[in-house]
């Protein structure tokens, strides 16, 4: 609960339910995962509460049952619908089975989705989204009917057209040879992608040596509970007063495996964890710059279109052709999509303009949190090291001290 | 010193001496505590009298009860010069304090902390020899060479064989000289081993460096030749360590006779004849040699009739019903062999999960190093790359977590490189576990070579008597008969001859054993309390430096902390 807590604070006053009853706040939270089903079919549901004052919500407390499936799509929706914005990563759907259900997981999971929510719920834009309000009040049913529709084949016929248009593009673009036909070449946005695709790779690099590091915990902690027994056992073999003494040190050994275990734990969930999910964060302006590239393309193409219509009607009132009606009529079409594109392209550099900002701002924070909790973690270990075996210093002197 | 004495007596003891090596005041008494104290004299004496001792000790008493008068001698490391010790007890920073508790190849890495002392806290620390602090008897091992073995024949190119430089430095007085060095091969070292094995029989006698069966190509490779140099330092070191065998003949010889080492590389006995250097008792002139063969066990000799009898003798005590298979009826002598057993299957299992615990602290030290490589290179990339503030804000806090994440592992490291030295006392006393099993295999040969004798006496007594009965019936003496029976009287008398010495040299290994295996005990405890502080110690040490970059990270990022308490 208190991860929650500190993702709430870090956005700033919006999420405080005590705030005055004016200042409008959304706050949500994920909570009590609960195992559901049997065998291959179970799944984990959890509860989402919803505080608000906000008019379009539904009163000030909802509470509803989500599974993970429900906030997949809720995030293909938000993706779909605010091109340009940085919509927050999940965590990853599938994991190896063993892991699926182990304590750990779930538990980095109901954070993970915690974090996820309340990061849309702060977007100023997003935040008003109808999908959003649907994922937190709609009751199980309808929710499951929602997202059945989503993953179904019932597509709205715009969404075809678009997605026929999409293959239409690229199969010409294979045929005339074309891989990457249309591409934004200004400088700063050519800065902006070799940017995003070199951090990934950074990114990831730190984050592979930050699961190590966690494993290296545990393998250490483990190390010492065997070294600790061992020296017991021969303790028990030898006379006084070495035989206390091993005694004595492998106690302490054993506990301080227990220290190291937890502290695995720790640096797994308050460091490695924000690492991935940075990683994760960057896969998904990845997506949202391939959706610039696609939204630029289709300006290009439908401005390009759009001109050969107008030629074409120039052409043919010129000739004072019978064609010229249904002519001008393709090319308002033609020309009222094309409108239509290079806003949606316009909206897109803009809002991108303000998601990266954002970004970095909220990246520099949330790592901030990290390495701070990280260094006093560690700093927390090694003191409690350092405490244990000091401990036992008084009376290994003077154990020495007997004529033995 | 050994004179050309011809009473039987006076050489047994003479021969005794030479295989017992009791270097103190002559003692002729046979309470138990000059028994110890035979054995403690000569740890604490340097004198180089050697004179002749016998220690006889009535089969039935045996040295295992005897008083533990032997205590005086206080086990002085632990406190000697022990300049730490108080700030053992008040809560200290080990923090500025860099330890180096051993000589040699230690490494000191003071850098981050301005105020750093090196303390070379050696004598609390470290494991050298011990007993007597005025003694300085320090051997080195050097400069591996390879030579060639010339051969008899003018055929160019013998087999090649490496030699090393063994330098003693000492200012004991049986050596006559401070520093002095000779160039040995490792057939050497296996010849003095040998020969140690022998005239320390019943002691703990550290166990030699393996013969390797590699392929010479092998032999010559650096790594190995470096390998083989440690280990025979290492051996060297330990024999002087031992009280008694570092005033040994054989190992005096070894580090100081120049040229070909004079030590019989066989215990054949016509070449210890032609041996100069090794001063042979009357005895082995005379024809009852038997009697000297005896105190060697038999096998490993060339009396193949002895061998046969003492395995006989050895099976009959595996059939012989409800005795066990080598009559060693003192229960004490077999719950301490079942202890020691106990004792180094332990070792055994803490040095194997001391080298987990090692490979572990290597493989986090590792691993925080590659994290914090990881994070510079971000750090770098993000100050190239950077177009907001908050980016350089970013690459500056990282820069922070990766220095400190290479410093932390570098203190890792450092931490493991002294684990390691201090855990490798396990390792050590693995060796020297080995070394009692030897000294209880002693004793065991020995009363078997007992046994043996006892019951061929017995059968010889058997003949004899029928012999004798035999030779009643027939009037007025069989002269071929009362021959023989004189010829076996003759030979009961020389076997009883034999058993005497036999008992007498299983009496003296049975003491050998006592004492050694006390003095094992004793350094042995010590040695591991020594380590355990050590490594806590270190432990202690490099917590708390590491404890400190962290802490520093954690100041330098409060800015972040959103923890509500």
């Amino acid at each position: 609960m208190e991860s929650t807590e500190q993702t709430r604070s870090i956005s700033g006053s919006m999420q405080s339910p005590r705030s005055p009853s004016s200042l409008p706040y959304l706050s949500v939270s994920v909570t009590d995962p609960v195992k559901l089903g049997n065998g291959v079919q179970a799944y984990i549901s959890y509860r989402v509460i919803t505080k608000t004052n906000l008019p379009e919500y539904q009163g000030p407390e909802k509470i509803v049952i989500r599974r993970y499936s429900d906030f997949v799509w809720l995030r293909d929706r938000l993706f779909e619908k605010y091109k340009g914005i940085f919509i927050p990563p999940l965590p990853e759907k599938s994991a190896v089975e063993k892991f699926r259900f182990s304590a750990e997981f779930i538990e980095m999971r109901r954070a993970a989705l915690d974090i996820f929510v309340n990061r849309i719920a702060l977007h100023p834009e997003v935040q008003q989204s109808e999908d959003l309000r649907t994922f937190l009040q709609a009751d199980e049913e309808t929710m499951d009917r929602f997202r059945f529709q989503e993953t179904g084949i019932f597509k709205k016929p715009a969404d075809l057209m678009q997605m026929f248009r999409d293959v239409q593009s690229k199969v010409s673009d294979a045929v005339l040879g074309k891989e990457k036909p249309v591409e934004e070449t200004t400088a700063a946005y050519e800065k902006l992608k070799h940017y995003i695709y070199e951090l990934e790779n950074h990114l990831a690099e730190a984050q592979k040596h930050a699961y190590r590091l966690v494993k290296r915990h545990r393998e250490l902690g483990q190390s010492l509970l065997d070294f600790g027994k061992a020296v017991k056992l021969l303790g028990a073999c030898e006379g006084e007063p070495t035989g206390k003494a091993f005694s004595d040190l492998g106690t302490k050994s054993e506990l301080l495996s227990i220290k190291l275990q937890k502290e695995a734990q720790q640096v797994l969930m308050n460091f490695e964890e924000p690492l991935k999910d940075y990683v994760r964060y960057v896969q998904s302006i990845k997506a949202t710059i391939a959706e610039r590239g696609t939204a630029f393309k289709q300006h290009c193409e439908l401005a390009e279109t759009t001109k050969l219509k107008e030629i074409n009607l120039d052409k043919l009132m010129l000739t004072r052709s019978d064609k010229v009606g249904e002519a001008e009529i393709e090319y308002r079409e033609i020309k009222a999509e094309s409108e239509v594109a290079t806003r949606r392209f316009e909206r897109i550099v803009t809002r991108m303009e303000e998601e990266i900002v954002r970004f970095q701002e909220q990246k520099t924070e949330e790592m901030g949190v990290a390495f701070h909790q990280f260094a006093k973690g560690q700093a927390r270990l090694a003191n409690s090291i350092a405490d244990a075996w000091r401990s036992l210093l008084p009376k290994l002197e003077a154990s020495s001290a007997v004529q033995i | 010193m050994m004179g050309s004495e011809n009473d039987q007596e006076e050489s047994k003891e003479k021969m005794e001496s030479l295989f017992l090596r009791e270097e103190s005041d002559p003692l002729t008494r046979s309470d138990k505590s000059n028994s110890n104290s035979t054995y403690r004299s000569a740890m604490s004496t340097l004198s180089d009298s050697r004179h002749p001792s016998i220690v006889v000790t009535p089969a039935d008493s045996d040295p295992l009860f005897a008083p533990p008068s032997y205590f005086n001698e206080s086990r002085s490391k632990p406190n000697g010069g022990n300049r730490d010790s108080s700030s053992y007890l008040e809560p200290p920073s080990y923090a500025d304090v860099i330890f180096s508790p051993f000589d040699d190849n230690s490494e000191i890495n003071g850098s981050d902390d301005g105020g750093s002392r090196h303390i070379q806290s050696s004598d609390s620390l470290s494991r050298s020899p011990s007993s007597l602090s005025s003694d300085y008897f320090k051997i080195t091992v050097s400069s591996p060479q390879k030579e060639q073995e010339s051969t008899n024949s003018m055929i160019p190119g013998g087999t090649t064989y490496v030699t090393y430089q063994i330098t003693t430095r000492t200012n004991l007085s049986e050596y006559g000289g401070s520093e002095f060095s000779v160039r040995r091969r490792f057939r050497d070292v296996v010849t003095l081993a040998d020969r140690l094995a022998e005239s320390y029989r019943g002691f703990c006698i550290p166990p030699r460096p393996d013969k390797s069966v590699v392929e010479s190509q092998v032999m010559q490779k650096q790594e190995f030749v470096e390998q083989r140099r440690v280990a025979l330092e290492k051996y060297l070191r330990r024999l002087a360590s031992h009280p008694v065998i570092r005033n040994s003949d054989e190992l005096k010889v070894f580090l100081q006779a120049q040229g070909k080492l004079p030590l019989a590389t066989s215990t054949d006995v016509a070449s210890r004849m032609l041996d100069g250097a090794v001063k042979l008792p009357k005895q082995l002139f005379s024809e009852a040699s038997s009697s000297v063969e005896v105190v060697q066990p038999a096998r490993g000799g060339r009396d193949f009739l002895r061998l046969f009898k003492e395995l006989r003798q050895s099976v009959s005590n595996d059939w012989g019903g409800p005795k066990p298979a080598v009559v060693e009826e003192d229960k004490e002598f077999l719950e301490k062999k079942e202890k020691m057993y106990d004792l180094e299957q332990q070792i055994i299992n803490a040095s194997q999960q001391a080298e987990s615990l090692v490979k572990a602290q290597q493989d986090m030290g590792e691993t925080m190093g590659e994290l914090g490589l990881a994070f510079i290179k971000l750090t770098k990339f993000e100050n190239e790359e950077a177009v907001f503030n908050s980016q350089r804000a970013r690459a500056n806090d990282m820069k922070n977590l990766a220095t400190s994440a290479v410093k932390a592992s570098r203190f890792y490291r450092e931490l493991n490189s002294q684990t390691v030295k201090h855990l490798d006392t396990l390792h050590d006393y693995l060796g020297l576990m080995m070394a009692v099993q030897g000294a209880f295999a002693d004793r065991s040969s020995a009363l078997l070579t007992v046994q043996t004798l006892l019951s061929e006496i017995s059968s010889l007594e058997g003949r004899a008597e029928k012999l004798e009965a035999a030779s009643l019936k027939v009037f007025g003496g069989d002269k071929s008969r009362i021959k023989k029976i004189e010829e076996l009287k003759e030979t009961i008398k020389v076997t009883e001859d034999s058993k005497n010495v036999a008992i007498r040299e299983y009496e003296q290994i049975k003491e050998n054993n006592w004492c050694e295996v006390e003095r094992l005990d004793r350094e042995r405890r010590a040695d591991f309390l020594n380590m355990m502080k050590g490594f806590v110690v270190n432990q202690v040490g490099y917590a708390e430096k590491i404890a400190n970059v962290w802490t520093k990270v954690a100041e330098d990022t409060s800015q972040y902390n959103r923890e509500s308490s």
